[in-house]
C-alpha cells in the first residue's frame, strides 16, 4: 500500500516533470520571419558595409572572432576564447573547430588572415580599416589559432574582431568591390543566403549545421518598404513581424485590440544620445560659465515629454546607462531659469538697455545660430523648444535647417557654425577617443566642436592602453564626470528605442543588449505557423 | 528627307556634349561628397580612411580628368559602376526598367482609354449636368495628393475590407505559386498603384479631349454634316473626332519618354521598385556615375522623341521637308 503511494507520488512527479518537460522542448520548427526595413541594403560583402540595412543583413549570415553577449559583455563567437599577451602588444584568439561555411568547407585561421588583408587593403572599399592599421602583424599559429601583434597595446582592438569574418576560398581571386559575392554571399551564421530581389526583398534559410543549433525559424526575410506610413500599414494588416516604432505609434497608434492580441512590443534605452555642440571656438561659448548657463535654461524633461511622448530620458554625459562607462554619480542639472540668468551676469551677459534680450560689456547681444540637417522633424522641434527657453532668459536663437550632405561638408567638415543639434549612436566599446581628444580637432574629423581639456586627453589614452575592465571603468567614469562638467555639449536626451514583433514568436526575452541576441531560440507553434514550410535538400 | 534627318542628327552631337558637361560640373560643383555620406559621423571611420575612399572612386582628381574619364567611358558603352554597391550602373537600371515600363503602359493605356470618352461626352453635353459634374470631379482629383490618395485607399481596401495586398509587387509565397496563381497575385498587387497612377493623367488628357472636340463640333463643316443629314452619332464620332484626336496624338508622343521615368513618392508609398526611387537615391547618396547615367538617359530619350516628332511634322507638312532643299 505504502509502496503504490510511493510510487504514485513518484509517477505524478514524473509527470510533473515530464509536463515541464515537454513545456521547454516542445518547440516547433517552421514559419517564418519577416522583418520590414525603410532600405534596401547596398552590399552584402560585411566588411564593405555601412548602413544598417546591410549590417542586419549580413548579421544574420556572418560571424566574427567576438560578440557581445545579452548583457553587452564580450564573448567569442567564432573564437572559443582568447588570451593578453605581452602586456597587451598581443591578443591569441582560439578558434572553434567546428564552423563550417554555408558550402561545407571548414572556417580555419587562413579565413581571418585573409580578412583582415582586406580590411587593410588600400585598394578596398572598407571604411573600417583605421582600427585594424594599429595591428603590427597577424601570424597563423595554427589552424585554428592566431596571434595579432599591435603597434601598441590597443584596447578597443578585441571589441574591434567583432568584424564578420569572410571566406578566403571564395574570395581569394576576387575584386572585393566588385565581386559577385555581394549579392550570393556565404558566411558562417545562423541564416544562409537564398535569394536577393532588389528594393523588394533578402530572403535567407535557417542554416541547420550552424555551429551552435539549428534555428527553429526557417526563414527570415527582409522586406524593403521605402514608406514609414506604409509600413505601418504593413504591420495592421500582418504584411511584416516586426519594426521600429516612433514614440507616437507606440504608445497610441498600437494602443488598440487587434496590436495587443497580434503584437508584442519593446522598449529599451538607445545606445545614443542627442546633443546640442557649441563651436568651443567661438567667443560666445569660450566661458565655461555661459554653457553651464545654458544648461540650466532648457528643460530636458519637457523636452523628453513633448518630443519623445516621454520615452526616453535625460542624457548626463558621452555614455548611456547600459554602458559599464556610464557614472551614475553624475546627474543631470535641474532646470533652473534664475540660476542660469544669475551665472550669465556674472560672466558679463545681462539686459543692459531693458529691451528684454541680454547684452555684453560692449553692449552687443547675446545671439546665436542653431544648425541642423533636414528629414529629422524631431531635431527641428527640439531645436525650436530650445529657442523658446533660451528667448525667456533673452538670448537670440536662429535655427537653420540644411540638408544632409551640405550639413556635413559646409557646416561640420569646416566648422562653420555656432551651435550643432546631432546624435551620437554609440558602439557597445566605450572608446570615445576620436569624439572628444584633442588631436581629433583637424578638417574632416570627429572632435569639430573643438573640445580640449588635458585630462580627459589623458584618460582616453590610458583607457585605450588597458585592457582590465575594472581600471578602464575608473578612467571613463571620470571622463563622464569631467566632460558633463565642462558642458561642451549640452546634452539632451536618450531615447528609448522602440520596437514591435508578431506575438506568435515565442522565446524572445529583452535583455539590456534588446531582443535579436537570442534569434535562433525564438519559434512559433505550429498552429500559428503562417508561411509554407521550406524542405532543405 | 534624308538631308534633314542628317541635319538634325548632326545638331545632336554639340547639344549632347554640352548637356553632359554642364550636367557633370553642376553635379560634381554640388556641396557634399559620395564618401562623406556614406561614412557620416560614424567616428570608426578615420580621416585617412576617407581620403582612401576618395582615392579608389577617383574623386581626388581635377575636374576635367574626371570629365574625360567619364566620357571615355561613355564611347564604350561603359556607364561605369555605382559607388553605392560596385555594380555596373547599366545592370542597375536595366534591372529596375521592366517594372517600371509595365506600369507606365499599363497606366498610360488606361488613360487613353478612359479619358476619350469622358472628353468626348463631356464635349457632346457641354455646359449640361454631366459636363459639370465631370467638371468638379476631374479637378478634385487633379488637385488631390498622389500620397494622400493612395494611403486612403490603402486604409480602405487592404485594412478595413481586407481585399487587396498593402504594398509591393508580389506576396512573399510568390514563389510557390502556379502560373495562374502568381498573374492573380501581381494583378492584385497592381490594382492601387495602377489606378492611383492613372487617376490623375485622366484628368488632364480628358480637359484636352474635350476642349479640342468642343472646337471640332463648331467647325463648319460639322453644320455641313448635320445639314445633310447625316445622324448625330456619325458626325460626332466620324467627322468630329477624328479631327479632335490629333492634338491628343501629340500627347501620346510626348509620353513616351515618360514611360521611362518613374515617380519617388508613388514608389515610395506602394513599395515598388522602379526607377524613380533609383535615381532619387542616386541623388541623394551623390552616387556620381548613376545620376550621370540619367542625365545620359533622358537626355538621349528627349532628343530622340524631338527628332521622331520632328520627322513626323515634316512628313505631314512639305514645308518643313522642302526648305533644305531650297538653297
Amino acid at each position: 500500500m505504502l509502496k503504490a503511494k510511493v510510487l504514485i507520488k513518484r509517477l505524478s512527479l514524473f509527470g510533473v516533470v515530464f509536463f515541464i518537460a515537454s513545456l521547454v522542448y516542445a518547440q516547433d520548427f517552421g514559419d517564418a520571419i519577416v522583418s520590414g526595413s525603410i532600405a534596401d541594403p547596398r552590399t552584402l560583402v560585411p566588411i564593405l558595409a555601412s548602413d544598417s540595412a546591410s549590417s542586419d543583413v549580413t548579421g544574420m549570415m556572418f560571424n566574427g572572432l567576438v560578440k557581445y553577449d545579452k548583457n553587452i559583455n564580450l564573448v567569442g563567437d567564432l573564437a572559443s576564447g582568447w588570451d593578453i599577451e605581452d602586456g597587451g602588444l598581443g591578443i591569441v584568439f582560439h578558434l572553434r573547430d567546428n564552423v563550417f561555411w554555408h558550402d561545407g568547407a571548414p572556417f580555419t585561421s587562413a579565413d581571418v588572415e585573409f580578412t583582415y588583408q582586406k580590411l587593410i587593403d588600400p585598394d578596398v572599399r572598407t571604411p573600417y580599416s583605421s582600427d585594424f592599421e594599429r595591428i603590427k602583424s597577424l601570424q597563423v599559429i595554427d589552424d585554428h589559432t592566431v596571434k595579432v601583434n599591435y603597434k601598441e597595446p590597443f584596447a578597443p582592438g578585441l571589441s574591434s574582431w567583432g568584424m564578420p569574418i569572410i571566406p578566403k576560398h571564395l574570395l581569394e581571386k576576387e575584386d572585393l568591390n566588385t565581386t559577385g559575392f555581394a549579392r550570393n554571399p556565404v558566411g558562417t551564421g545562423p541564416y544562409k543566403f537564398k535569394l536577393w530581389q532588389t528594393q523588394e526583398k533578402v530572403e535567407l534559410l535557417s542554416n541547420h549545421a550552424y555551429f551552435e543549433k539549428r534555428p527553429y525559424i526557417d526563414r527570415y526575410i527582409f522586406r524593403v518598404i521605402p514608406d514609414e506610413a506604409t509600413l505601418f500599414l504593413e504591420l495592421e494588416t500582418r504584411g511584416i513581424d516586426s519594426s521600429g516604432l516612433s514614440p507616437l505609434q507606440y504608445t497610441r497608434q498600437t494602443d488598440s485590440a487587434f496590436f495587443r492580441k497580434f503584437y508584442q512590443k519593446f522598449r529599451l534605452p538607445a545606445f545614443g544620445y542627442t546633443y546640442l555642440g557649441y563651436n568651443l571656438n567661438s567667443d560666445k561659448f569660450r566661458d565655461k560659465a555661459v554653457r553651464k548657463a545654458l544648461n540650466y535654461a532648457v528643460s530636458k524633461d519637457e523636452i523628453i515629454k513633448i518630443i519623445l511622448l516621454g520615452l526616453g530620458e535625460a542624457s548626463t554625459g558621452p555614455f548611456v546607462r547600459q554602458s559599464w562607462a556610464f557614472n551614475d554619480k553624475v546627474k543631470a542639472a535641474p532646470f533652473d531659469p534664475a540660476k542660469a540668468r544669475a551665472l550669465l551676469k556674472e560672466a558679463g551677459w545681462f539686459d543692459r538697455d531693458k529691451d528684454g534680450w541680454i547684452e555684453n560689456s560692449a553692449g552687443k547681444e547675446f545671439e546665436f545660430t542653431i544648425a541642423t540637417n533636414q528629414g529629422n522633424e524631431e531635431r527641428i522641434k527640439v531645436a525650436q523648444i530650445i529657442q523658446g527657453r533660451l528667448k525667456d532668459i533673452g538670448i537670440k536663437v536662429k535655427i537653420k535647417v540644411v540638408e544632409w550632405s551640405v550639413f556635413l561638408t559646409e557646416f561640420i567638415d569646416k566648422r562653420n557654425f555656432d551651435a550643432v543639434l546631432l546624435g551620437w549612436a554609440l558602439g557597445r566599446e566605450p572608446d570615445n577617443f576620436d569624439i572628444w581628444h584633442s588631436s581629433k580637432t583637424r578638417e574632416g574629423e570627429f572632435n569639430f566642436i573643438g573640445f580640449r581639456n588635458p585630462e580627459v586627453d589623458r584618460l582616453l589614452e590610458e583607457g585605450r592602453r588597458t585592457f582590465d575592465q575594472e581600471k578602464r571603468k575608473a578612467y571613463y567614469q571620470k571622463i563622464h564626470e569631467i566632460i558633463y562638467e565642462e558642458q561642451p555639449y549640452m546634452f539632451l536626451y536618450v531615447p528609448d528605442g522602440l520596437s514591435i514583433l508578431s506575438s506568435r514568436f515565442k522565446g524572445v526575452k529583452l535583455e539590456p543588449i534588446g531582443i535579436g541576441y537570442n534569434l535562433i531560440d525564438w519559434w512559433v507553434p505550429k498552429t500559428e505557423q503562417r508561411y509554407k514550410e521550406v524542405i532543405q535538400k | 528627307m534624308l538631308s534633314y534627318i542628317l541635319r538634325r542628327l548632326l545638331g545632336i552631337v554639340p547639344l549632347f556634349l554640352g548637356i553632359t558637361i554642364i550636367s557633370f560640373i553642376v553635379i560634381h560643383l554640388s556641396p557634399g561628397k559620395p564618401t562623406s555620406i556614406e561614412q557620416a559621423l560614424n567616428p570608426r571611420v578615420s580621416l585617412e580612411t576617407r581620403a582612401k575612399l576618395d582615392k579608389i572612386y577617383g574623386l581626388d582628381k581635377p575636374l576635367h580628368v574626371q570629365y574625360v574619364n567619364w566620357f571615355s567611358r561613355l564611347l564604350r558603352f561603359d556607364f561605369d559602376r555605382s559607388f553605392r554597391d560596385g555594380r555596373p550602373v547599366s545592370e542597375k537600371i536595366l534591372e529596375r526598367m521592366p517594372v517600371t515600363i509595365t506600369i507606365n503602359l499599363i497606366s498610360l493605356a488606361l488613360i487613353f482609354l478612359l479619358a476619350i470618352p469622358i472628353g468626348i461626352k463631356c464635349a457632346v453635353n457641354e455646359n449640361r449636368t454631366f459636363d459639370k459634374i465631370t467638371t468638379v470631379l476631374v479637378f478634385i482629383t487633379f488637385a488631390m495628393p498622389v500620397f494622400w490618395l493612395a494611403l486612403l485607399l490603402m486604409d480602405l481596401f487592404c485594412i478595413r475590407l481586407g481585399w487587396l495586398p498593402v504594398s509591393g509587387i508580389k506576396s512573399l509565397d510568390f514563389d510557390y505559386l502556379s502560373p495562374l496563381g502568381k498573374f492573380l497575385d501581381m494583378s492584385k498587387h497592381l490594382i492601387l498603384p495602377i489606378f492611383v497612377l492613372s487617376l490623375g493623367g485622366l484628368a488632364g488628357v480628358s480637359r484636352y479631349m474635350r476642349s479640342s472636340m468642343i472646337d471640332a463640333l463648331r467647325q463648319p463643316y460639322i453644320n455641313t454634316a448635320r445639314a445633310k443629314g447625316l445622324p448625330e452619332d456619325k458626325v460626332i464620332y466620324k467627322h468630329a473626332l477624328r479631327n479632335a484626336i490629333l492634338p491628343i496624338v501629340t500627347i501620346v508622343g510626348l509620353s513616351i519618354p515618360g514611360l521611362l521615368a518613374g515617380s519617388v513618392f508613388f514608389e515610395s508609398i506602394f513599395a515598388i521598385p522602379g526607377i524613380g526611387r533609383l535615381f532619387y537615391e542616386a541623388v541623394m547618396m551623390r552616387d556620381y556615375p548613376l545620376i550621370m547615367a540619367e542625365v545620359v538617359l533622358g537626355a538621349v530619350l528627349t532628343m530622340f522623341g524631338n527628332l521622331i516628332a520632328d520627322i513626323s511634322y515634316a512628313v505631314a507638312d512639305p514645308r518643313i521637308r522642302f526648305k533644305g532643299n531650297e538653297k
